[in-house]
């Protein structure tokens, strides 16, 4: 008979202790590592009861800064160039602030979007960042498309954000 | 002729010319900010500073004039170096405010800032702060703080426009640019400032933040403004047309375009009075029909009607190629003898820059074909008349709002059939019984002749229902290119509009005639054949610059 190498032969421990073959000492030790383990700290995590606490390097959805109650935000429409996935359509408008411009209309279509960052890294305003939050569902694809209105998110909520980026700079 | 070296190279240049305009000629790249092909050379840029051998300093290749056996090197070492240079002091104040300018992306100095400066500024201090937002014009508008003073503009209207309107005020790293006390930017060309801007201290009031350049795709076209018909970029985003620039053709408009052009021609192509639908009248309402509806109910009512019953009224508005078919259509299918077309003329409003008295792009086009001249009295006026007497029952109008003069209103509504094709809802739609709706010049091919019978092309930059930019071999934006029907980019509204050469070859088949055209190229090529004054073009030739017709035919403007 010829072996092809595939088949392995099982051959069985024929020289098997007393203690071994009494099968009940071998229970009480495999028994004694998972009462052990019950007592050690737990790797596990009550998600979604308990958030998950991310590094600032997280990258979630994109948000626009809000800063005193206006965004950042100058719609110069690099982020719209520089986004792979075509998810960012700016349209400006003039402002009377001394910024002169901002999105009359900003929005980010969430389907299309994969989180890339390039956005975030093209500003040149710091005014788009990747924040914290990543739960995004959505019944109808028109709910997926987020204005203004969603996007807008203090700089307090994205200090850490913010503070990681100036220190990665 | 004489013989220069640029970078170890020899060529035969002309001994007038300067260095940087043999360079221009040749191919090889000097960089310039204050230097236009078409004004006088000032040279206080120092951007297209060369070295010549055998000079002692650099100098600048704008002013200096080529010479025999000249050496000159246009980067090396010592170039490059002085380049950056400048590029520092130009640096220094200006706000680098980029993404707010409308100029980003189709600026000088953000391209020679890659190309040709060290990158890095050694500027500690403040930057000097000058007016912003500065209304200079109706038009336009000045950011002293972006301008590196290259004194264009201030040249351009004194040596084109013909009307001084700008100048320097105060001195060293605070000079700006104002109008004269009293005055402002007012000419009928000063938004062409804004073009030779090489950077974005002048920019349009009116194209203010509505797009990034880089959004739009742009398409080669000609201004329906005048009888002039300068050649231009229709500029295009979401099937929508944004602005107008004008685009270089010697023999035509050279650099430039008026304002009202650039201004006043494109915006009914957005507007919300479009025609969407072709549509008929039934009991006193008009009512949504398909095309082939449309065009069988024309076709039935029309043969209730004698020829002598029935009058068409041509327009220069649109292109040789419709009213060619249209002309053909009138003449062939119902015999009809009256054929005209109303006359835009705006007495005393022309110039001679660019601005023509004649309204239209192509009353000279519609003379060639032969649509008026054939010695039979049949004006507008008298038509009207035999209208009003209804011994004309039955009127074809193509693109002229006929009844937007209140007293043929009334007579119109003598008509018993009244067959509109244009692009926007007006009175004569309101009278009409069945309205085609048409694509505007910015939707199709087609011909125009202008004063001078140069013969130049129109192309589509905007989608009608139905087609789609790719196959029809439109220029693409990255978002046309890439977006989808779901994305809201690609969902630019689309109008139910087809041009006059093709839905008048349909009604003629639909009333049993011949009409065989695939394309405006088709009609083109009959006319070529058909028309003397025509004969030996084709799209071909007529390329993007237009072409005049061999034959030396007499044209009377």
């Amino acid at each position: 008979m010829k072996d092809n190498g595939s088949v392995k032969r099982v051959i069985r421990k024929e020289d098997l202790t007393f203690l071994q073959k009494a099968y009940i000492t071998e229970i009480a030790k495999g028994l004694r590592l998972t009462i052990g383990k019950i007592f050690q700290p737990k790797f596990t995590h009550n998600y979604p009861d308990e958030p998950w606490p991310f590094q600032p390097s997280f990258r979630g959805r994109p948000v626009l800064v809000e800063e005193d109650g206006i965004e950042r935000c100058v719609a110069c429409g690099l982020c719209s160039r520089v986004c792979p996935s075509l998810a960012i359509e700016v349209q400006a408008s003039e402002t009377e602030l001394e910024k002169e411009r901002y999105p009359i209309r900003f929005e980010i279509n969430m389907i299309r979007c994969i989180f890339c960052g390039f956005c975030e890294e093209v500003c040149p305003e710091e005014a788009i960042v990747m924040s914290d939050e990543y739960l995004l569902a959505f019944y109808q694809s028109r709910d997926a498309i987020y204005g203004k209105d969603k996007l807008l998110m203090s700089t307090e909520r994205l200090a850490k954000r913010l503070e990681f980026l100036r220190e990665n700079r | 002729m004489v013989t220069i070296t640029i970078n170890g190279k020899q060529y035969q240049v002309d001994e007038n010319q300067t260095i940087l305009q043999a360079a221009v000629e040749l191919g090889i790249e000097i960089p310039y900010f204050c230097w236009h092909p078409k004004l006088t050379v000032s040279g206080n840029c120092r951007m297209c500073l060369v070295e010549v051998e055998k000079m002692p300093k650099l100098v600048i290749g704008c002013m200096t004039k080529v010479a025999d056996g000249m050496v000159v090197h246009t980067a090396n070492d010592r170039v490059i170096e002085a380049r950056q240079a400048i590029m520092e002091f130009l640096l220094i104040n200006h706000p680098l405010d980029c993404p707010i300018c409308d100029e980003a992306g189709e600026c000088k100095l953000q391209d020679y800032a890659y190309n040709y400066s060290r990158g890095v500024s050694r500027f500690d201090e403040t930057k000097v702060h000058k007016p912003k937002r500065v209304p200079l014009g109706p038009k336009v508008l000045f950011d002293a703080e972006r301008c590196i003073l290259c004194s264009r503009c201030i040249r351009f209207c004194e040596e084109v426009a013909g009307k001084p309107q700008l100048h320097f005020v105060q001195r060293g790293d605070h000079t700006t640019i104002e109008t004269f006390p009293g005055e402002e930017l007012d000419n009928p060309y000063s938004m062409n400032v804004i073009d030779i801007c090489p950077v974005g201290a002048l920019t349009s009031r009116d194209f203010r933040f509505r797009s990034r350049v880089w959004e739009m795709a742009s398409t080669e076209s000609i201004c329906v403004g005048c009888a002039r018909g300068c050649n231009t970029y229709l500029w295009t985003r979401n099937n929508e047309a944004m602005r107008l620039t004008p685009r270089i053709n010697e023999s035509v408009n050279s650099h430039w375009m008026c304002d009202y052009g650039r201004l006043e021609t494109f915006k009914f192509v957005n507007e919300d009075i479009r025609l969407q639908e072709p549509m008929i009248k039934q009991d006193g309402k008009h009512i949504v029909v398909s095309w082939d509806q449309a065009i069988e109910t024309a076709a039935r009512r029309l043969k209730d009607f004698k020829p002598k019953e029935i009058a068409v009224i041509a327009s220069p508005y649109t292109t040789n190629e419709d009213n060619y078919i249209l002309q053909k259509f009138a003449r062939e299918m119902t015999k009809a003898v009256s054929i005209d077309y109303p006359d835009h003329i705006k007495d005393g409003d022309e110039d001679d820059i660019l601005i023509r008295a004649d309204k239209t792009p192509n009353s000279t086009g519609l003379k060639l074909l032969g649509i008026r001249g054939d010695g039979k009295k049949t004006g507008i006026p008298e038509m009207m008349q035999a209208v009003k007497e209804k011994k004309i029952k039955c009127l074809i109008v193509m693109a002229e709002d006929v009844a937007s003069d209140p007293a043929y209103e009334k007579v119109l509504s003598n008509a018993e059939l009244l067959i509109v094709h244009t692009w926007s809802h007006n009175k004569t739609t309101a009278l009409a019984d069945i309205i085609f709706s048409a694509s505007t010049y910015a939707e199709m091919h087609g011909t125009m002749t202008n004063f001078e019978g140069m013969v130049q092309q129109i192309k589509p930059a905007i989608i009608t229902k139905g087609q789609n930019r790719a196959l029809e071999g439109l220029n693409m934006s990255r978002w046309d290119k890439f977006g989808t029907q779901y994305d809201k980019w690609g969902r630019g509204p689309r109008r139910n509009a087809r041009p006059g050469w093709e839905v008048f070859s349909q009604l003629a088949n639909a009333m049993g005639g011949k009409f065989r055209y695939q394309s405006a190229e088709d009609v083109f090529r009959e006319i070529t054949e058909k028309i003397p004054a025509f004969k030996g073009l084709s799209y071909q030739s007529i390329g993007r610059l237009g072409a005049k017709a061999p034959v030396k035919e007499k044209i009377g403007v």
